[in-house]
């Protein structure tokens, strides 16, 4: 069980609003991710909800315990650190076992529950060396295998992949993604990586200065975002956004439309441009139109054999079915 | 790049720091030695140095005319007791300032270190009056609490630099892993701590040793610890520099020893902070 639920939370240091009003439920078993830029109260907001920092006003409750006022150490959850956090002095099987230790478990079942996770994440070899002896992705495997042995409420990452390399980054989202439907323990995961939030998470919550801009499914917030900061952040490359004559065409203040919703042609469509960086992906190509008199950059998206060359002039045209308008509040028009 | 280090220039630099070695080590050498001579071969001019009749009447006439063992039993009461209690004092509050530090963390840690800028001396005619006050003279209690004052403002900073070094994520996750502020303390923090911890202890028992201003004033016969024991051998009128490097090296020889043992702790411990 672990459902955690967010009533009116407020978070102020000093007189700094970090967090004002805040509702919000996860559901139990469920991958939700917090996403928004550096700076929007996504860690502040986990902190909270980890005990490690004291809300200003307002409720958590856990399970349906009310635990804003309970230590860290008695509100059942786990957290995976950006740094890991591993103790240096300690070998990996301390590590794992310490949160049991804590715990006043007996030492066959600490044994048999470190065994347990260390064979689940590939540990076992290396259950005798001190962290200091381990590489950055075997470290974060110990930092969750302490997370798992205690079979938390939830657990709770903190940018647990942002210290490791591109390849191994996309390898353990896959592993937490897999320990999730395995586990199926409510996890909340705190990433400025948006391409990290639409592969893992059920949910999504954006945020933007202590605010909740939207939250939803990876495909909600895909196709539906509710406002321009949610179409900007969530899809890569980012959608592009066009004001004036043309929005005004579709009545609206802006208009916005993903890369991937636009052909290009040699020879017509309704928009043209020049050419100016080509990135080929292999799979994709992805071209960056200048000069459309539309937006100072047009990206788009086109298939991988396409191949015109910096400089060409090029034809667009975008799918009108897959087109967002937005209004002057920047809000979503039906 | 690696400086590339030519097998001449590495000559010298050994060559230069042996001298340098040896010229610091030096009066100890010649302390040594001249505990081994007689009286009048110890102010010889020119100084004799290896080739003299070696003799130990030295050390047997200290020991006729003074319990060295009493006097060290004082230095080891004196530098371990003032050790034991600033680290019960100083430990948790290296720990508050570290991890909960308020606005005035900074001011504080000033602050205290400014009592080291104080001269003793200072302040030596009001404690004589409180130690006589409180019929605390010639006390090794009274003594061990003075020196653990003196040496609490370093103790302080000491600790509180090695648990800055310390990542507050670690602490946190400990917390997040059901540790109370104990066992935060016991298992974690303590055990990260311990090179800091040494090499603080090994420090001030060697301040605390030496120390001798504060010894030689607040002290007559009981309580006295080895360094009176050497000065009670520097009489005015008596020219006894053998006895006296007797004495001199009865008295340091067991914290050099310790120093010796302990050697990497203690440079570490000196020069942390300074390489990062």
């Amino acid at each position: 069980m672990g459902e955690i639920v967010l009533e009116q939370v407020t978070k102020s240091f000093g007189d700094v609003t970090v967090i004002p009003p805040l509702d919000l439920t996860i559901e139990d078993g469920e991958f939700t991710v917090f996403v928004g830029p550096s700076g929007c109260g996504k860690s502040t907001l986990l902190r909270l909800i980890a005990g490690l920092e004291d809300v200003t006003s307002g409720a958590i409750r856990i399970d349906g315990r009310e635990s804003s006022t309970i230590p860290p150490a008695k509100r059942g959850l786990a957290m995976v650190f950006q740094s890991y956090a591993l103790y240096p002095h300690m070998t990996v099987r301390k590590n794992i076992a310490f949160p049991l230790r804590m715990s006043k478990m007996s030492k066959a079942e600490q044994d048999k529950r470190v065994e347990q996770a260390a064979s689940v994440l590939n540990l076992t070899d290396y259950l005798d060396r001190r962290p200091g002896q381990l590489s950055g992705g075997q470290r974060q495997r110990v930092a969750i295998g302490r997370a798992i042995v205690r079979e938390p409420a939830a657990f709770l990452f903190d940018e647990p992949l942002s210290n490791l390399d591109a390849a191994l980054r996309v390898g353990m989202r896959l592993e937490i993604s897999e320990l999730h439907n395995r586990l199926k323990t409510t996890m909340i995961y705190v990433t400025h990586d948006q391409v990290e939030a639409m592969t893992m998470a059920d949910k999504i919550v954006v945020l933007r200065s202590g605010h909740i801009e939207q939250v939803g499914s990876p495909l909600e917030l895909y196709r539906n975002p509710r406002n321009l900061f949610v179409a900007g952040f969530i899809g890569s490359p980012k959608m592009n956004l066009i004001e004036g004559a043309e929005a005004a065409r579709h009545n609206a203040r802006t208009i916005g439309i993903r890369p991937e919703h636009i052909t290009v042609s040699a020879e017509e469509g309704q928009w043209s441009g020049l050419v100016g960086v080509a990135e080929h992906l292999g799979s994709d190509t992805f071209f960056h139109v200048h000069d459309t008199g539309l937006a100072e950059t047009i990206t788009v998206r086109a298939d991988g054999e396409v191949s015109f060359k910096h400089g060409d002039r090029i034809y667009l045209t975008p799918r009108t079915e897959f087109m967002h308008r937005f209004d002057e509040q920047g809000l979503r028009l039906p | 790049m690696a400086r590339a280090v030519t097998s001449q220039r590495k000559a010298i630099n050994t060559a230069v720091a042996w001298t340098i070695g040896l010229a610091i080590f030096f009066p100890i050498l010649w302390t040594f030695l001249t505990s081994f001579k007689t009286e009048a071969q110890a102010i010889a001019d020119p100084p004799v140095w290896f080739f003299f009749d070696w003799t130990l009447d030295n050390y047997r006439v200290v020991q006729e005319r003074s319990n060295y063992t009493r006097f060290l039993w004082n230095s080891i009461y004196i530098a371990g007791g003032s050790t034991l209690l600033g680290m019960i004092i100083a430990i948790p509050a290296a720990w508050s300032m570290a991890f909960v530090p308020s606005n005035q963390t900074k001011n504080i840690l000033l602050w205290m270190l400014s009592t080291k800028m104080l001269p003793a001396v200072g302040v030596l005619y009001p404690i004589y009056l409180i130690f006589i006050q409180l019929g605390l003279l010639d006390s090794r209690f009274g003594l061990t609490i003075v020196i653990m004052l003196i040496n609490l403002p370093i103790m302080v900073w000491m600790l509180y630099t090695y648990f800055k070094e310390i990542p507050g994520e670690i602490l946190e996750a400990a917390r997040m892993d059901g540790a109370g502020l104990r066992e935060e303390i016991l298992f974690v923090l303590t055990p990260m701590a311990i090179p800091g911890i040494a090499s603080t202890v090994l420090l001030n028992i060697i301040l605390a040793w030496n120390e001798a201003f504060w010894t030689l004033n607040l002290t007559a016969s009981r309580a006295a610890p080895l360094t009176a024991f050497i000065a009670s051998y520097s009489s005015p009128e008596g020219l006894f520099y053998a006895k006296l490097s007797a004495a001199s090296t009865m008295a340091i020889a067991p914290i050099l020893i310790l120093g010796w043992f302990s050697q990497k702790q203690l440079v570490r411990g000196l020069t942390f902070g300074a390489v990062k």
